[in-house]
């Protein structure tokens, strides 16, 4: 067996700082749901994480938290790279639908988080042609939402978050409403740009097979209370490309990581 | 181990021929046109059949003009008595169109209230519905007692019929902007001016525009009741005035002619909001949109 699945630490990424850390966050909810518990997790820079498991068990919310559109009951969130006083930190999500508004056109749509900052549309029109290009619709400028396809719009809605030179990119399941020929094809380019421009990923799913492709770091997660049950650091070395898709490392890592999730699972079953 | 066999696949050859045209899509092509002109032809013929049926009724009953008038006569009496009834189109037109300005934007303006806090749409909501759901010729003569000015009761009176429509679709519409976009928005740190113009206004629109299209044929329908109930007469009454002193004077077909002034501004109005819609929604909306299968 050639591949190498390392627990926590062991990656040839470890040693970077971590960007974000998540110290003993705990989320109850007002119905007394326990979304998570006494969850911890560095984040570090350059990272490609993956937060996998079943539904339920808390990826969202931990995004969430992130984006600080919700506050954990207990615990705190840390970004240690940046100086204290700066309530606004440099990320941008990515949902699992386009999310876009169907008034506007492409352009004013990728516009619209730099518009929110009181950027001109005239300012901003060089960036969002920038963020435009990265994704490949840079012919689409003028296009309505409604005349692009499903996987035409999920990159409008990377462009949208690209445009503000985000440091980190949350992404919430983005590509499962998509047909698998463009899925694959996304995960190429989203892969291309990270390896380009070096941010830092989190990346949620429930697919297996998609986590082992993109991320060098996989957490595993269960349900009920949500909590992190196994953190996977992946060796296979960058770019990847369909070769690495075909490979029997590509099997072993699925195996191993299914296994990880299954035992996850299973951990509910005996509570 | 599992074997997957590949079988050799056979291309056709292009022989350079045109496919041949696809027999139903031509036959959907045919149906397409001849409803888009049958969408104009039908009305129309069908209103002609209708006027001379009309005539035709009134003389082969011998029915006299002060009942049934023949629709010539009627044509008549618009040309003939045109001075008389365009004054009182024009102040008809004049609470009409000022009870709809009024009312699209004194309806916008609250939803927007209502939606900016919980509390004040809970406050306040019933009592609009209030306003709604009682008939305005109950409130009417109320309302001729306590305003001086008949025109301005005449407003009051429209605008109470029109305002609610545009208010309940517009707090709709508010409220119905995606809900992965307001936390889109609240995560880039939008205020709330910002959600307001850039997300919560846009998607209100189509919600807005239906309420508008009640509205212009609701404000018509008030303007005239409430002119029925005011009952003036000289300088600034209307069409409703127009038929009352026709009725009191068996000028039938007068009465006819000022009904038909009424009806054709209500198409006005009706075809008015639908240009309105198609203008700010064909770009984007699905009720503006063409099916493409």
């Amino acid at each position: 067996m050639t591949a190498k699945v390392s627990e926590s630490g062991q990656g040839a990424r470890a040693s970077s700082p971590a960007i974000v850390s998540l110290n003993q966050i705990s989320k109850t909810f007002s119905n007394g749901t326990i979304a998570l518990r006494e969850m911890s997790l560095d984040i570090r820079q350059g990272e490609f994480i993956t937060l996998l498991g079943p539904s339920g068990c808390g990826k969202s919310t931990v995004l969430r938290i992130l984006t600080s559109l919700t506050s954990p009951t207990t615990g705190r969130v840390e970004w240690p790279m940046e100086q204290s006083g700066q309530d606004e930190h440099e990320m941008s999500f990515v949902f699992q639908e386009p999310t876009l508004m169907p008034w506007a056109t492409v352009f004013g749509n990728v516009w619209l988080p730099l518009r929110l900052k009181g950027i001109s549309k005239k300012l901003a029109h060089d960036r969002v042609m920038e963020a435009l290009e990265m994704v490949g619709l840079a012919g689409f400028s003028e296009s309505y939402p409604r005349e692009l396809s499903g996987g035409m719009k999920m990159r409008v809605s990377i462009a949208r978050a690209l445009v503000t030179k985000p440091k980190v990119l949350l992404m919430d399941e983005p590509f499962a409403a998509l047909d698998e020929i463009t899925r694959f094809k996304l995960n190429n380019d989203i892969l291309h740009l990270w390896e380009t421009f070096g941010w830092t990923v989190v990346f949620v799913t429930h697919s297996v097979f998609e986590s082992v492709y993109l991320s060098n770091r996989i957490v595993v997660m269960a349900a009920r209370p949500g909590r992190v049950v196994n953190d996977m650091t992946l060796d296979a070395p960058y770019p990847r490309g369909d070769e690495f898709r075909t490979s029997a490392e590509y099997g072993d890592y699925c195996r191993t990581v299914s296994d990880a999730l299954h035992a996850a699972m299973d951990a509910n079953d005996h509570l | 181990m599992t074997v997957l066999t590949e079988h050799a696949v056979a291309v056709p050859e292009h022989s350079g021929q045109a496919v041949p045209l696809d027999p139903l899509e031509v036959s959907k092509a045919r149906a397409a046109k001849i409803e888009r002109q049958g969408r104009w032809i039908l009305p129309v013929v069908i209103l002609l059949i209708s006027i001379v049926l009309w005539d035709r009724i009134c003389v082969w009953n011998e029915i006299p003009h002060y009942i049934l008038p023949r629709p010539i006569l009627v044509y008549e009496a618009l040309i003939a008595d045109w001075p008389i009834l365009s004054i009182a189109l024009l102040n008809t037109l004049k609470i009409t169109l000022g009870a709809m300005l009024i009312a699209t934007f004194g309806g916008l303006a609250l939803a927007v209230l209502f939606t900016q806090s919980k509390w004040i749409e809970i406050s306040f909501f019933p009592f609009a519905v209030i306003l709604q759901v009682t008939p305005i010729i109950a409130i009417a003569p109320l309302i001729f007692i306590y305003v001086d000015s008949v025109e301005a009761g005449l407003l009051i009176c429209a605008w109470i019929v029109a305002f609610f429509p545009v208010l309940s679709n517009t707090t709709l519409g508010l409220n119905s902007a995606d809900h992965n976009l307001r936390n889109l928005f609240q995560m880039y740190g939008a205020t709330r001016w910002q959600t307001l113009r850039y997300l919560r206004l846009p998607a209100a629109m189509p919600y807005f525009l239906g309420g508008l299209r009640i509205a212009g044929g609701l404000s018509l329908i008030g303007a005239i009741v409430a002119e029925f109930v005011a009952g003036s007469a000289g300088s600034g009454s209307g069409l409703a005035n127009q038929i009352l002193e026709s009725s009191y004077r068996l000028n039938i077909p007068r009465m006819f002619a000022a009904l038909i002034l009424i009806s054709g501004t209500g198409i006005v109005i009706f075809l008015l909001m639908n240009f309105l819609s198609h203008v700010f929604l064909h770009k984007w909306h699905e009720s503006a949109l063409k099916r493409e299968n």
